[in-house]
């Protein structure tokens, strides 16, 4: 029992926060840019496997995180561009191609895993960690929160970059007035279909970075389903979040705490099984949900394509 | 319909098939196997050998169930994407519930009380999606989906701490004995949970399209806002969607155990939900449409595990395939839906 109150614990928690929150802080700032713009991306988690996968065998290949890190983005990207294609272009039922996209990632990348890796099962060494100077020196908290791969710092910068690009440009305004009233924006003369492209593909880049860092940081190897629901986590927070990036960094940090004490707990020696654990997260979005579900917010013409001159 | 018009239905629903058989052989010369070995092993295995054809239509008792159980949803507009979660606590409950029954009641009202504390714990599974729902308007697509994540895990934790076999090494929930299973169909292995369920998705498709319940679901499907100017009783259609659709689906779990299994393992998931979902909607929520559909992917399906084991091809292949049929579907429907608007534009 004192053994969970240690500061090396406590270190080890923290930093299990940050780790398990990067990548739904990623699908929910990515989830967030598409719901602004009226796409409902349920593909977010097929894009986030496919990050997974790619960013892996990327980083296998060139024993380079960076080159991995790019490729999960271009994944991601890639399955933004069917959803794109087939939801945008085609205006097909987003929810239909969203759960299409996710099951033809999980069936080739698991395909691909079993004839790659399925007999060597190659990992990757532990990835390198960034000290920001000064503040990784302090104690307990430096190396928890200040001591990691530098993809979380720029995911962090992104929460701010978002609120600037929602709230001050151009941009933030089309993406908005895309999901408000799409005919208004065409009115205006900005492409209501590019503009939705744009943040399609965003959320893909986001989101294959996303599951990147969890083939490659977090685990260290891929395997079959391993985003096991981040994705539709990243869809709830980017819901609850009712457009601000920050609240979405909020969430993914409270799902992280929830993530990080599934392990916490078990190398504390509780004698729980995981299948209790591992409901923790799942539970908190529900608890979430129910106590502000008067509060969930989505744009007007979420989910809806837009075909000119149709009412 | 005209028999011309039933022809280019039949087409638009072929041609996808077709397209994403190419496709996916494709994907099998790219990693090294030979698709026509592995398409005509799949289909003789699965639809062209007596032991396969039956194992195909057990294997689709519990499917057509859980497409009953979307159909109700999907027609009233409600997305339940939560099937996994509620049909893996119904079997597990049933599982648990059955044996113990059985010593106490006469062995068809036992099995029938079995189903019906499936279909109810199918349905008190949904209640909170229904509840945020018809309260809030909170998008039932997430709650079911987290939902789901939660019910599976708690099946789980019901095998391993609550109705645990204490007889067997492997978590597991007791076993229903062979005798007092579902009874089979004459001398086959198919058991009776094949006629219910079909009893079930025809009487489903009949409830959706002649009668008055099923219009007024149908029309807050289409369109909710006509659906509140005509008075209908929104958040109670929505709770009775939830739950019918739910406890069907809880059914579906309840056969699959009552009639194959008999037991429940821990961190059994066969993970059908998201695969009825692009059959229901290849069928167009239609539900006879849905039998052909389910009847073919189940052999699919039969055919593929066996395939595994044999042609080393993982059944990941089929999830590949249904992905692309469902593309292949939206290409399609696009194409034709562009070439009609050019004829009425000359």
């Amino acid at each position: 029992m004192e053994a969970l109150f240690t500061a090396t614990f406590l270190t080890a928690l923290l930093y299990g926060v940050v780790t398990a929150g990067l990548p739904l802080l990623l699908a929910g700032l990515g989830e967030q840019i598409s719901e602004k713009a009226g796409v409902l991306n349920i593909g977010i988690e097929g894009m986030m496997l496919a990050g997974a996968y790619a960013g892996f065998s990327a980083a296998l290949a060139t024993q380079s995180l960076w080159l991995g890190f790019i490729a999960g983005a271009l994944a991601g990207i890639g399955v933004a561009l069917l959803m794109a294609l087939f939801c945008i272009r085609y205006g097909m039922n987003q929810i239909v191609i969203g759960i299409a996209l996710t099951l033809g990632v999980e069936g080739l990348t698991a395909l691909l895993h079993h004839f790659q890796f399925a007999r060597t099962r190659p990992s990757l060494g532990r990835a390198p960690d960034f000290s920001l100077p000064w503040l990784s020196d302090i104690p307990v908290i430096g190396p928890a929160l200040f001591t990691h791969n530098p993809l979380v710092y720029l995911g962090l910068a992104l929460v701010p970059l978002l609120a600037w690009l929602f709230r001050r440009s151009a941009i933030g305004l089309n993406l908005q007035a895309a999901g408000d009233k799409p005919g208004a924006l065409d009115a205006s003369g900005v492409s209501v279909a590019m503009t939705r492209t744009g943040a399609v593909l965003s959320t893909g880049a986001l989101a294959g970075l996303g599951g990147a860092y969890m083939s490659e940081v977090g685990a260290g190897l891929f395997v079959p389903y391993m985003t096991g629901g981040a994705g539709f986590i990243g869809i709830v927070l980017a819901m609850l979040a009712r457009g601000r990036p920050l609240w979405v960094l909020y969430g993914a940090l409270l799902f992280g705490v929830s993530l990080a004490l599934t392990t916490a707990l078990q190398v504390g020696g509780f004698n729980i099984p995981t299948d209790v654990v591992q409901m923790l997260p799942f539970l908190m979005v529900m608890l979430v949900l129910v106590i502000f579900a008067r509060h969930s917010v989505l744009p007007p013409a979420l989910g809806l394509p837009y075909v000119r001159g149709e009412r | 319909m005209s028999p011309d018009g039933s022809l280019a239905a039949a087409l638009r629903v072929a041609l996808p098939i077709l397209l994403a058989f190419a496709a996916g052989a494709l994907v099998l010369l790219a990693l090294g196997k030979n698709p026509l070995d592995y398409y005509t092993f799949v289909f003789r295995r699965g639809l062209f050998s007596w032991p396969g054809l039956q194992e195909t239509i057990t294997r689709s008792a519990p499917l057509l169930l859980i497409a009953a159980g979307l159909i109700v949803a999907f027609r009233a507009g409600i997305w339940n994407l939560g099937v996994d979660g509620q049909f893996l606590l119904a079997a597990v409950v049933c599982s648990a519930v059955a044996p113990w029954l059985i010593g106490l009641l006469p062995r068809w009202l036992a099995l029938a009380a079995s189903l019906a504390v499936a279909a109810g714990v199918g349905a008190s599974w949904s209640l909170i999606p229904a509840l945020l729902k018809a309260r809030y308007g909170v998008n039932e697509i997430i709650t079911t989906l987290m939902m789901s994540f939660l019910g599976i895990s708690l099946a789980n934790v019901l095998i391993k701490l609550v109705f645990r076999d204490p007889t067997t090494t492997v978590p597991q929930t007791p076993t229903l004995p062979v005798p007092y299973r579902l009874p089979r169909l004459f001398d086959t292995t198919i058991h009776f949970g094949v006629v219910i369920a079909l009893v079930a998705i025809l009487l489903v498709h009949f409830v959706m399209t002649r009668t008055a319940f099923g219009l007024k679901l149908r029309i807050v499907g289409a369109n909710p806002r006509a659906a509140v100017h005509a008075g209908l009783p929104m958040s109670g259609l929505t709770f009775a969607t939830f739950a019918l659709s739910a406890a069907l689906i809880g059914m579906g779990g309840a056969v699959e155990i009552l009639g194959v299994h008999g037991t429940v393992r821990a961190d059994w998931n066969p993970a059908y939900g998201l695969l009825v979902i692009p059959l229901v909607f290849l069928a167009r929520f239609n539900g006879l449409g849905s039998i052909l559909f389910v009847l073919f992917f189940a052999a699919l399906q039969i055919g593929g595990e066996s395939a595994a084991r044999r042609l080393g091809v993982p059944h990941y292949y089929v999830l590949l395939l249904v992905s692309l049929v469902l593309l292949f579907l939206a290409i399609v429907e696009y194409l034709d839906h562009l070439t009609a608007r050019r004829r009425t534009a000359v």
